[in-house]
């Protein structure tokens, strides 16, 4: 609870006594192609596969001639944009820009230069964390609609070149019965994973204290609290939005 | 001028600053010396504000600082500069990105007249020329100069130093310790370093704060030591054979 409450105080802080706008647009800038151009890549292909193996693992359990093919595309695309584009991203965010969120920041505590911040009278927290804060909630749902798109495609081709759907019945079942809401859905949790992973990576990489492990220790915190935090978030937000 | 009063701060069960009080003053060195976790360094973030003490007050000026308003705090904290034990240079950034930051963030001064700014106190310090370098590559005693052209840049009124010379080489000490006191006097500073360095101390000690197991034990300056008259003082200053040879001859 005590931790809890540090993290409260943590998200508060960083809304006080900032600097100038000018100065956050272009932190946030950096933070923007730090977070987003630097996991595009990573992203894409754990997508693309993703989307890929969901398709033929969907094809293999669907042995009943009473169920078209269809229904293969249906499943992937529901499966990719309900779940699977938001939420094991979001574990895959987690691990890469969470855990370089909690070292970098940690390195800046051991070092000092947090300190050197506080000293020279500007909110570190604020000049730190917020920018990252930010960043993520730019470029997470832009990540999320890349995964999903990429995923789609993945499912596609690994289809077709395998022999288990035709192009036309893949594209006839991603658009069967499409529910536009199931986008918003994935857009909504995209947002609050973005939030959950980067404030909490940061609460953990700020309050790092001793050396090199407990920088080490920062990051696994960062990137363990920050998957279970998005399970958790995952199932109130079907809970309360589907 | 900076005037603490009774500073007491525990962590847990340890006592480590027992009610310490004392002034430090404009355009001289001030040193706090004393032995390892004697709480120097517990003392000097408790006067710049990075740890609250349990008791007492710290002014600058005329204003409290301990207890004073987020606003006043961050007002006081725009006149301090401070150079840190490993330098706490920004590691992503250049020299020149360093000692500008203070100006990109506090000031809105044009970027022509930061850049002069900038080059007059990197060449204060004995480092033209070495804008484009990064942290990584200068020497240790380079870092220390970069952190206090950092720490000066912004005209500061307050220059706090945790040991300056830690990690260096005697000569590259002696050669941080005048550019301290040069600075000091020059700019009028209220300067105070944390050392356990007997150099710096007869070196620059121009009013000398010796703690002791979290007491001031003894004030005084650098001419005044040798008359102390305080045991635990002299056992800390004259520690090995040379300094005892030098107190038998006076």
């Amino acid at each position: 609870m005590e931790t809890l409450g540090k993290y409260f105080i943590f998200l508060g802080s960083l809304f006080v006594n900032r600097e100038t706008f000018k100065t956050y647009f272009k932190l946030t800038i950096d933070e923007c192609v730090s977070v987003g151009i630097g996991s595009a890549s990573l992203v894409s292909l754990v997508a693309f596969f993703m989307g890929a193996v969901t398709t033929i693992q969907t094809a293999y359990n669907l042995i009943s001639p009473l169920i078209p093919d269809y229904v293969i595309s249906l499943v992937v695309r529901d499966m990719t944009i309900l779940e699977l584009a938001p939420t094991i991203i979001g574990v895959i965010f987690a691990g890469k820009v969470g855990s370089s969120m909690a070292s970098g920041l940690g390195t800046m505590r051991i070092s000092e230069q947090i300190d050197a911040l506080e000293v020279m009278g500007i909110n570190s927290s604020s000049y730190l964390v917020l920018p990252k804060i930010l960043a993520c909630l730019l470029m997470y749902p832009m990540l999320v609609i890349l995964a999903g798109l990429l995923a789609i495609l993945g499912g596609h081709l690994a289809g077709v070149l395998t022999g288990v759907i035709t192009p036309q019945e893949y594209i006839y079942g991603i658009r069967f019965e499409f529910n536009e809401y199931t986008v918003t859905f994935a857009l909504i949790k995209s947002f609050v994973f973005a939030f959950l992973v980067s404030s909490i990576s940061s609460f953990r990489g700020f309050y790092t204290t001793g050396g090199a492990v407990e920088v080490g220790q920062s990051s696994t915190a960062a990137v363990t609290q920050s998957v279970i935090a998005i399970l958790l978030a995952d199932y109130l937000l079907a809970q309360l939005l589907l | 001028m900076i005037k603490i009063e009774n500073i007491k701060k525990s962590f847990g069960d340890k006592d480590v600053l027992k009610g310490i009080s004392g002034t430090f003053q404009k355009g001289k060195p001030n040193l706090i010396i004393g032995s390892s976790g004697t709480g120097k360094s517990v003392l000097l973030k408790c006067i710049v504000g990075l740890i609250k003490p349990d008791d007492g007050f710290v002014y600058y000026k005329h204003n409290e600082f301990t207890h004073a308003s987020r606003d006043l705090k961050t007002e006081i904290r725009r006149e301090i500069g401070m150079l840190f034990q490993g330098g706490a240079l920004f590691d992503s950034k250049t020299v020149e990105e360093n000692v500008m930051f203070p100006l990109n963030v506090l000031t809105t001064m044009p970027e022509d007249e930061k850049l002069d700014r900038v080059n007059f106190c990197l060449k204060r310090v004995g480092l033209e020329n070495q804008n484009k370098k990064m942290p990584s590559e200068v020497s240790g005693g380079m870092k220390k100069r970069v952190g206090i052209a950092r720490a000066i840049v912004n005209d500061s009124n307050y220059l706090f130093c945790d040991e300056p010379n830690s990690g260096l080489d005697p000569q590259t000490s002696i050669l941080i310790d005048e550019l301290i006191a040069e600075i000091t006097e020059e700019y009028e500073t209220t300067t105070v370093v944390v050392t356990h360095d007997m150099n710096s101390v007869l070196g620059i000690g121009e009013n000398i704060m010796f703690l002791y197991e979290g007491h001031k034990l003894w004030e005084g300056n650098k001419n005044e030591i040798m008359d102390s008259g305080v045991k635990e003082f002299d056992d800390f200053v004259f520690a090995n054979k040379v300094m005892r040879k030098l107190k038998k001859l006076d």
